[in-house]
């Protein structure tokens, strides 16, 4: 056991490396980017004195090795700092729009996670049969469909018609049955747009280990197929699985910033955009952080399941 | 209602279009080849003819569209008629040629963006693989950290500092994506640097490029192919999100990605304008990864009956 | 008598103007009106605050004629405005990283938001005449020294009244070498600004007879002062509605402030302001009852929304105009030739009918638009002509050209379409455009006024003077063509002082016929205001053309039907 831990360690630490990479990243592209947050918020008005007087204001005026320290510090120390653009303290913006994110993403998890598997169990036991041909092309054009655009055809289906509301409007003190029937519709796409990828790995994942001799001899013995597939091939498919679900789930959390768009869902990806467009340097970079953070974790949960679920891994360097 | 009955009809006339694709090329190719040809499942043929078809449209884009790709040839949005076929865009430009010309374009970017995403990932990914240390490490670390920053949001920061000629567009796409590959690359060279056969080769003293090329490149090549196919997809996507967002491919070049957004407001009404090129890349999409899964099918070692 | 008197009635004025009309001609205040130019701020920059008290000479205003144009459709009830309800609003703006500092409000979601909470000394009414707000009234001896004379009983949200120390708060905001407002530059010539008793006296560095527009100027929103300074982060205001919650980039929700003042006037109990940026989202939020009213309605989709019978759609033409700006000082636009040639190789009327759906006007490269006084609507007009264009080219010595056109949707809606329809029509002509697509983040910095040949739009204005020295003046800060021509700025002084209305005129139409015909600014196209309102809302017969959502105050004289 004390194996597992060693490598959760490790790879924490590898975690915080990259983390910090990241952040270099990220704040040298936005330090490349044209003009910045004091001429970005003066817009067409700018002029010379009033730029400047506001980059005074805001420490803008200030080097940029010297600024990143400063984040840098503030960051170690548990602050984020305060948004140059609205002034607000960026713990504060984010709480609420972290909380949307990740209920949307795992709204959407928990339709799209046993769906695939279901389907992709089922198009393995089945394989090229019709269902299985029907199912992978319905997830193929599904995920080949652009995510707004899906969302628009969704909207003209569901919400023209009054089922569902086109926008969601979602507040702190709704109840959760609301909060679940109004973020109906993107969840529903994002499903779509996941699924397809879960799926065809579960069963490719499946397939893969058909030809195996141990396989072989299940059936010999004259198990159902349904058997040998749930209780022979899945456990030993599941790393990869387990890996690909982890991708989608960060996928989910990072980079639904269309869909947010689109239904009108205050999360982190439309903070984020907005931010790089408007250079609050301090906000890009702690939502870059979530992110990465978020991707991290679940890449490194996906590897302890996995090494849990196949012990042989344990012994890979 | 129309677009059940549509897609019925479009199976209906596909299956037995692919049956006599399929036997043509058992026909026509030379023995070793046709032997697969044979074999192979419906849906293969089908995704073959489908890309075929495509490939044709796209060398041949000036000779089959009634109309040039930019010109505005009538008013708005037109509805399908004897000239028109597939009536006229927002700017009165015809859709069918701009679907023609947009086989050309999209097929093009998006194949020079996975080659070259392919091209840099894989063989870094091999590289790193194989010396492993210090070097593995430190470009894998840093490929880590790329993936981790949200990779629509990764290139709109580059294309914002770089701009958006068709040329950075590529650059940028095939950067990000070249992350995800290296992953792939890596992980499956890992499994292949420590076989007998390299050994041997290594102690033969001979050089990387021989190593990966002669030894661990064929080795590697089925799940970089599964790879490349959705990879191929997803760069028509990128585009679309991108242009989502106020980027993209520049006008007036016709991209199926930027039809799919230019028109896609209509769908709110009804009209099924936005479906033509999303219908399009979708059609690919599956058609590529159908023989994908044909060739995966090959290598997975099963003799079962298809 | 005083001078310059102008009151809540505005009937005084009349007669100073007729006395004095070179006054309020020289004096008019450089109001930057482009001053919000983002992603995705697009029409609605009308920027009209100059209206000077000439257009009151008028009566009917040339505003008030142009109003509004409904469809045959459209017959709201005109009755008497009734209370209640709950007032949403989605808006194609507004970004999770708007601030609270009045100094830099740069959207329509800000200013709608702002006139929702907001009072301001000085509002322009729905006909384009200045009416008092928190300034009861306002007079000037000499148009130097401003008097205004502060409401009394008016209170803020928190239940302070407003006072003259919270007016001077309020203005001196934006001015100050550490101020950071927008506007600052506006209050470069002011000296001085004190209390007298309930009056405020703002001193100036020279007389301005315009003075009272600057003040009506969206970002100068009344709040409460401590020790002379506002709070820049406050929603505290002494306007309609009073802040219940807001989420930048996501919504505000607003009640119905119980103490207004204005009893004739904010009729909803609640106001809802949502910023939806994708236009699709708008148009179903709108179609499935989500919200009442929507802005920047994709013009390709006006008829089928029409054809919905779901909404009203309102459409308020002004002076606001698109452009293609080329910079007169580089090759080759350098010849007036060249710049002739694209001139008659642009399709207006296909412009209008493609990216404007129809709403909006063909204009003649001509910045002054019908709704101004000296508009010169004879002017020989320029129709599609390759020939002609071709002509011009063979003038220049050329057989083609090639030049770049650098757009941007940021620009206007539609630019790249409208590039793309330019580009073809030149193509007959044999002038090659060779269309590039900028971001639109950063579009205004690194595209504008830096490339030769760009997009751009304007507001207008509603007085020709202000127009030509904010856009065309020699060296002027928008002068995005960089163009000089000495016969326009020697005419262009000569105008103001002009007593002579016929001779004023006649050098006002010369004017517009060497800007449209030598000039370096395309202009192809009038673009009106496009809303659309669920059927149940109803608005007053006039709707403002002074800014886009009835002047951002919809919220303000709207009601339920």
């Amino acid at each position: 056991m004390h194996l597992v831990l060693m490598m959760i360690l490790q790879r924490l630490a590898l975690g915080v490396l990259t983390l910090f990479v990241v952040s270099l990243v990220i704040f040298g592209a936005t330090e490349l980017l044209p003009g910045d947050l004091a001429s970005t918020l003066l817009g067409q008005s700018a002029t010379p004195e009033t730029v400047a007087a506001l980059r005074a204001q805001l420490g803008l005026d200030q080097p940029a090795p010297v600024r990143y320290w400063a984040w840098l510090t503030g960051v170690l120390q548990g602050d984020f700092g305060v948004s140059l653009a609205t002034r607000r303290p960026i713990a504060d913006m984010l709480a609420t729009r972290l909380g949307n994110t990740v209920f949307l993403a795992l709204y959407a998890a928990a339709i799209a996670v046993p769906l695939s598997l279901i389907l992709g169990v089922l198009a393995a036991l089945w394989r090229n049969s019709l269902f299985d041909r029907v199912a992978n092309a319905g997830a193929l054009s599904a995920i080949s469909f652009p995510e707004f655009f899906l969302a628009y055809i969704l909207i003209f289906l569901l919400a023209q018609s009054g089922y569902f509301p086109s926008m969601t409007r979602i507040s702190p003190n709704m109840s959760l049955g609301d909060k679940l029937y109004v973020t109906f519709l993107p969840a529903l796409t994002l499903t779509l747009v996941v699924t397809a990828h879960m799926m065809r790995m579960t069963r490719a994942a499946i397939i893969n280990l058909m030809a195996q001799p141990y396989i072989e001899m299940a059936r010999l013995k004259g198990l159902s197929p349904l058997r040998i597939v749930l209780r022979h091939a899945l456990p030993n498919a599941l790393a990869p699985i387990i890996n690909v679900i982890a991708i989608n789930l960060a996928y989910l959390i990072t980079g639904v910033v269309v869909v947010e768009v689109v239904f009108v869902y205050p999360g982190l990806g439309q903070l984020m955009v907005d931010s790089v467009s408007k250079r609050d340097i301090a906000v890009v970079q702690a939502i870059a952080l979530i992110f990465a953070s978020a991707y991290v974790l679940l890449n490194l949960t996906a590897d302890v399941l996995s090494t849990l679920t196949n012990p042989r891994l344990m012994r890979r360097k | 209602m129309g677009v059940v009955v549509f897609l019925i009809a479009f199976v209906a006339v596909s299956i037995p279009l692919s049956w006599a694709f399929r036997a043509a090329l058992a026909r026509l190719l030379p023995r070793d080849m046709a032997y697969a040809a044979g074999t192979m499942p419906l849906t293969a043929a089908f995704g073959l003819m489908v890309v075929g078809l495509y490939v044709f449209v796209a060398l041949f884009a000036p000779l089959l569209a009634p109309f040039p790709e930019r010109a505005v040839v009538g008013s708005q949005f037109q509805p399908w008629d004897s000239t028109h076929w597939l009536g006229t865009d927002r700017l009165g430009r015809d859709m069918l040629s701009r679907l023609i010309y947009g086989a050309r374009n999209t097929v093009g970017i998006a194949f020079a963006t996975t080659a070259l995403a392919f091209l840099v990932g894989s063989l870094l990914g091999i590289w790193a693989a194989l010396r492993g240390g210090w070097l593995d490490q430190g470009l894998s670390r840093f490929v880590d950290a790329l993936m981790a920053i949200p990779s629509l949001i990764f290139s709109l920061l580059l294309l914002t500092i770089f701009g958006t000629s068709v040329l950075t567009l590529i650059l940028v796409i095939a950067a990000v994506d070249a992350t995800r590959v290296y992953r792939i690359a890596r992980s499956v060279a890992q499994g292949v640097v420590v076989m007998d056969y390299v050994e041997a080769a290594r102690l033969r003293g001979e050089g990387t490029w021989y190593l990966i090329r002669r030894e661990i490149l064929p080795n590697a090549l089925a799940p970089l192919v599964a790879e490349f196919g959705l990879r191929f997809c997803f760069v028509f996507l990128t585009i679309s999100s991108l242009s989502f967002l106020g980027l993209g491919i520049q006008p007036p070049t016709a991209d199926w990605g930027s039809m799919v957004r230019d028109n896609a407001t209509l769908i709110t009404f009804g009209d099924v304008t936005p479906l033509l090129p999303a219908g399009a890349i979708a059609l690919l999409t599956v058609a590529v990864n159908f023989i994908v899964d044909w060739q995966l099918y090959r290598a997975s070692g099963l003799k079962e009956r298809i | 008598m005083p001078l310059f008197v102008v009151s809540t009635s505005c009937y005084e004025m009349l007669t100073l103007c007729a006395e004095k009309p070179w006054r309020v001609v020289a004096g008019i205040v450089r109001h930057r009106t482009r001053r919000n130019r983002e992603k995705h701020n697009t029409t609605n920059k009308a920027h009209q605050t100059g209206v000077t008290r000439r257009r009151l000479l008028q009566g009917a205003t040339a505003l008030g004629a142009a109003g509004l144009i409904l469809p045959a459709s459209y017959r709201p009830a005109r009755a008497e405005p009734q209370k209640g309800g709950n007032f949403r609003i989605g808006l194609g703006h507004g970004n999770s990283t708007d601030g609270y500092d009045p100094g830099l409000w740069d959207n329509l979601y800000a200013q709608v938001f702002a006139a929702a909470r907001h009072n301001q000394l000085i509002e322009v009414d729905s006909d384009g005449q200045l009416i008092g707000e928190i300034a009861e009234s306002w007079d000037s001896d000499d148009g130097q020294t401003w008097v205004f004379r502060i409401r009394q009983g008016v209170t803020f949200h928190s239940g302070k009244d407003v006072t003259v120390d919270d007016v001077i708060a309020s203005l001196n905001h934006h001015r100050g070498d550490d101020a950071t407002s927008a506007i600052k530059q506006f209050f470069d010539p002011v000296t001085d600004i004190r209390a007298d008793g309930d009056n405020v006296v703002v001193t100036l560095d020279a007389p301005n007879g315009d003075f009272p527009y600057l003040m009506s100027d969206y970002h100068l929103a009344i709040m409460p002062g401590a020790d002379g300074k506002i709070d820049p982060t406050s929603t505290d205001g002494c306007g309609p509605y009073i802040v219940e919650s807001y989420e930048p980039g996501v919504q505000a929700t607003l009640n119905r402030n119980p103490d207004y003042w204005k009893s004739h006037r904010a009729h909803f109990d609640r106001v809802e302001i949502l910023a939806i940026l994708d236009s699709a989202a708008r148009l179903n939020a709108l179609m499935t009852g989500q919200v009442d009213l929507i802005d920047q309605i994709d013009p390709a989709t006006i008829g089928m929304l029409e054809a919905r019978n779901v909404a009203n759609i309102l459409s308020i033409p002004g002076n606001a105009h698109y452009v293609f700006p080329m910079d007169s000082r580089a090759a080759p636009f350098d010849d007036n030739n060249v710049r002739l040639a694209l001139k008659y190789a642009i399709d207006r009327q296909q412009m209008v009918d493609t990216i404007l759906g129809g709403h909006g006007a063909v204009s003649n490269d001509n910045p002054i638009g019908p709704a101004n006084r000296y508009f010169y609507a004879d002017m020989e007009p320029k129709e599609f002509d390759p020939d002609r264009a071709r002509y011009y080219l063979r003038q220049a010595g050329m057989e083609s050209l090639s030049v770049d056109l650098n757009v941007a949707d940021a620009a206007f809606a539609g630019a790249v379409d409208a590039g793309a329809l330019f580009a073809e029509t030149a193509a007959q002509a044999g002038i090659n455009i060779n269309l590039v697509r900028e971001p639109n983040d950063g579009y205004w910095d690194n595209v504008w006024m830096q490339k030769p040949f760009v997009a751009s739009y304007w507001g207008g204005r509603a007085v020709e003077d202000h127009m030509f020295t904010t856009g065309y003046a020699a060296g002027a800060a928008w002068n995005d063509s960089f163009w000089e021509h000495e016969r326009f700025n020697e005419l262009l002084v000569k105008a103001r002082s002009e007593v002579n209305e016929d001779l004023r005129r006649e050098m006002y139409h010369e004017m517009q016929r060497i800007v449209s015909f030598e000039g370096s600014v395309i202009i192809p196209m009038n673009n009106n205001y496009v809303m659309a309102t669920a059927l149940n809302v109803a608005t007053p017969e006039q709707v403002s053309a002074n800014w886009n959502i009835d002047g951002f105050r919809a919220t303000e004289r709207w009601w339920f039907a």
